[in-house]
C-alpha cells in the first residue's frame, strides 16, 4: 500500500485498485474542531478535483478534493456521530471515503510523504 | 461562498464567521493588501500557542487550545479575551450628553455616572452603522465601538458631533474581557482598589454598571459587561500595562486566554448580533430585534439620526425580524444561507455555526415577519440540502448576567 499527498492537503492510501481518502493531520489541525462532515453518496462517481466531500469546522465548511477520479465505493460511517476521529486520528480512523480508481496513472501528479512534509514547511 | 479548499492556514481565515469585514473590504484587501498592525498583547498570544489571524485590519488570536474547549472553559471557569482592537473613544465637553442623543437612540441624558448602556450609530434612513456601548464616566462619555467600523465611526462622529464637543480615541489603552462563572472570583483576587471614595468592590459592581480601580499604580476602567451572555468585566488598561494585567489574571487557576474563534460561538448562543453580519448599514433596530436600545423618551421625541424612519419602524412593524434558528443534526448553517418555508424563500442566515454548549448547529435569519414566531418549522439551503430549522427564541443558551 502506497500513499500519496495533494497539494490541498488530502491523503489517498492506494492498495490495487482501491484508494482510501482522508485530510492530513496538518490540514486537521488548521481547521479546528471539527463537527460535521458531509460525506459523497455511494456509488457516485468522482473526478480528480472534483468536491465530493466537506468537512465542516466551528468556524467554517471546507471542501475536500477527490485526489483521484473513480466510483465512491465506501464511506466513513463512523464519523457521522463522531466527526471529530478526523480531528483525533486524521490519517487513519478518520478517513472519509474509498473510490474505485478510474486511473491509476493520475496518481503520477501526487506527492509522497517527504514531498508533502517538504510542502508544508513551505507554508 | 462559504466553502473554501483545505489550502493552508489561510483558508480558516479569509472565510472566518467571525471576521468582520465586509465582501467589498475583501476584495479590496485582495488588490491592494494592507499588513496587519500589531496590537500590544501581540507577543503574549504568539508565546501562548494562539494562532494569529488577521481580523479588523489587526493580527488577533483565533484560537489556542481549540474553539470548543475555549468556549467550554468560559462558560464553566473564565476567558480571558483580548479586544484591543475595538475602538475606545472618549466624548466630553459641555452639553456631550444632548450631541450624542442626536446621533444615537438612547436617553444619554439619563444615564448616571458609573452606569452603562447598549446603543446604536444610525444614520440618516435609521440603518446601523455600528452598535456601541456608552459609559458615563462622570467628566465624559466612555464610547466602546467595533473594531472594523472605528475609523468611520470616528469620522461619523467628528462630522456630526458639534464643535465645542471633545472626541479622543483612546488608542494607547487596550481592553481585556474577562467572561465566565468565575470572573469575579478571579478579578477580585486582584485586589483591585476603588479609585473613588464610594465606588463599589469589583464584585458588587451590577451588569451594566462601571467604576475605576487601582490595580497597585495601575489605573484600570472596568464595566461589569461583555459579549458572551456570562457574567464578567471589561476591562480598560493603559497599552503598556495590558501585558502584566492579562498575566495576573492568566496567573489565576480558572482562567484561560481565550480566542476570537469561541468568542464568536459564544456570542451567537447568547443571541447577541455581530456588527457587519446580523447588523449592516440595510438593517434597523426594530427589525434586528433591538428595540429595547431604543428608550421611552426617545421615541416618544425623537429627534435622533434615523428618527423619523425608526419610529415608523416601530408603530408599523418591519417586514423582516431577526430571529434564531434550531438546526436538527450536526450540519450547520452559515452566513449567506437561504430560509426557507416550503418552496418559499422567506429569509437568510446572517451567522450560524455548531454550538458547543447545545451540541447541535444554531443561526440567527432575518425572515418575512410572518414566518418569525417561534416554533416556526422552516428549512435551510446548505450545498442544495435542505437542513429542518425551527424558530427559537433567543438567547439560545440562558444570559447569566450579575443583577
Amino acid at each position: 500500500m502506497t500513499t500519496y499527498y495533494t497539494k490541498d492537503h488530502e491523503w489517498i492510501a492506494v492498495d490495487g485498485n482501491t484508494g482510501t481518502v482522508g485530510i492530513t493531520d496538518y490540514a486537521q489541525s488548521q481547521l479546528g474542531d471539527i463537527t460535521f462532515v458531509e460525506l459523497p453518496p455511494e456509488g457516485s462517481a468522482v473526478k480528480q478535483g472534483d468536491a465530493p466531500c466537506v468537512v465542516d469546522s466551528v468556524k467554517a465548511a471546507s471542501d475536500v478534493y477527490a485526489p483521484v477520479s473513480g466510483t465512491v465505493s465506501d464511506v466513513n460511517d463512523a464519523l457521522a456521530d463522531a466527526p471529530e476521529l478526523v480531528n483525533t486520528d486524521a490519517e487513519s480512523g478518520g478517513w472519509l471515503f474509498r473510490v474505485t480508481l478510474a486511473d491509476a496513472g493520475e496518481l503520477g501528479a501526487l506527492m509522497d510523504r517527504a514531498a508533502y512534509d517538504d510542502y508544508v514547511k513551505g507554508l | 461562498m462559504n466553502r473554501v479548499p483545505i489550502l493552508c492556514g489561510a483558508l480558516a481565515v479569509s472565510h472566518d464567521p467571525a471576521s468582520h469585514e465586509s465582501a467589498l473590504e475583501e476584495a479590496n484587501d485582495n488588490l491592494d493588501p494592507p499588513e496587519p498592525e500589531i496590537l500590544p498583547l501581540d507577543a503574549w498570544h504568539r508565546a501562548r500557542g494562539a494562532r494569529m489571524v488577521p481580523f479588523a485590519g489587526y493580527w488577533m488570536p483565533v484560537q489556542y487550545d481549540g474553539i470548543i474547549a475555549e468556549h467550554l472553559w468560559t462558560r464553566e471557569q473564565a476567558g480571558l479575551f483580548d479586544v484591543s482592537h475595538m475602538g475606545q473613544l472618549a466624548v466630553s465637553g459641555d452639553g456631550a450628553a444632548a450631541a450624542l442623543e442626536a446621533l444615537l437612540p438612547g436617553d444619554i441624558s439619563a444615564l448616571k455616572p458609573g452606569r452603562q448602556r447598549y446603543s446604536l450609530l444610525l444614520d440618516e434612513t435609521g440603518g446601523i452603522l455600528d452598535d456601541l456601548m456608552v459609559t458615563n464616566r462622570g467628566d465624559y462619555f466612555y464610547v466602546v465601538v467595533n473594531g472594523a467600523t472605528k475609523w468611520d465611526d470616528i469620522a461619523h462622529l467628528r462630522e456630526h458631533l458639534p464643535d465645542e464637543i471633545t472626541l479622543n480615541h483612546l488608542d494607547e489603552h487596550g481592553l481585556l474581557a474577562l467572561q465566565g462563572p468565575k470572573a469575579a472570583a478571579a478579578l477580585a483576587a486582584l485586589g483591585l482598589v476603588p479609585a473613588f471614595p464610594g465606588m463599589p468592590e469589583v464584585t458588587a459592581l451590577k451588569f451594566m454598571q462601571a467604576a475605576a480601580y487601582h490595580w497597585g499604580d495601575v489605573p484600570l476602567g472596568v464595566s461589569r459587561s461583555g459579549y458572551t451572555g456570562e457574567d464578567g468585566y471589561e476591562i480598560s488598561v493603559r497599552a503598556a500595562d495590558i501585558a502584566a494585567l492579562a498575566d495576573a489574571l492568566c496567573a489565576q487557576p480558572q482562567v484561560r486566554p481565550i480566542g476570537l474563534g469561541a468568542r464568536d460561538s459564544l456570542r451567537l448562543e447568547a443571541g447577541l448580533p455581530l456588527y457587519g453580519h446580523d447588523l449592516t448599514p440595510e438593517t434597523d433596530p426594530v427589525s434586528a430585534g433591538l428595540a429595547f436600545a431604543i428608550s421611552k423618551r426617545r421615541r416618544a421625541e425623537g429627534g435622533f439620526m434615523g428618527s423619523e424612519a425608526v419610529l415608523a419602524a416601530l408603530a408599523s412593524g418591519t417586514p423582516t425580524l431577526r430571529i434564531g434558528l434550531a438546526l436538527e443534526g450536526r450540519q450547520a448553517a452559515r452566513e449567506g444561507a437561504l430560509v426557507y418555508a416550503g418552496a418559499q424563500e422567506v429569509g437568510r442566515v446572517t451567522s450560524g455555526g455548531f454550538s458547543p454548549s447545545l451540541n447541535h448547529p444554531i443561526a440567527m435569519a432575518f425572515v418575512t415577519a410572518a414566518h418569525a414566531a417561534d416554533g416556526t418549522a422552516l428549512e435551510i439551503d446548505v450545498r442544495g440540502k435542505r437542513l429542518p430549522a425551527r424558530v427559537v427564541p433567543m438567547p439560545f443558551v440562558p444570559h447569566r448576567y450579575f443583577r
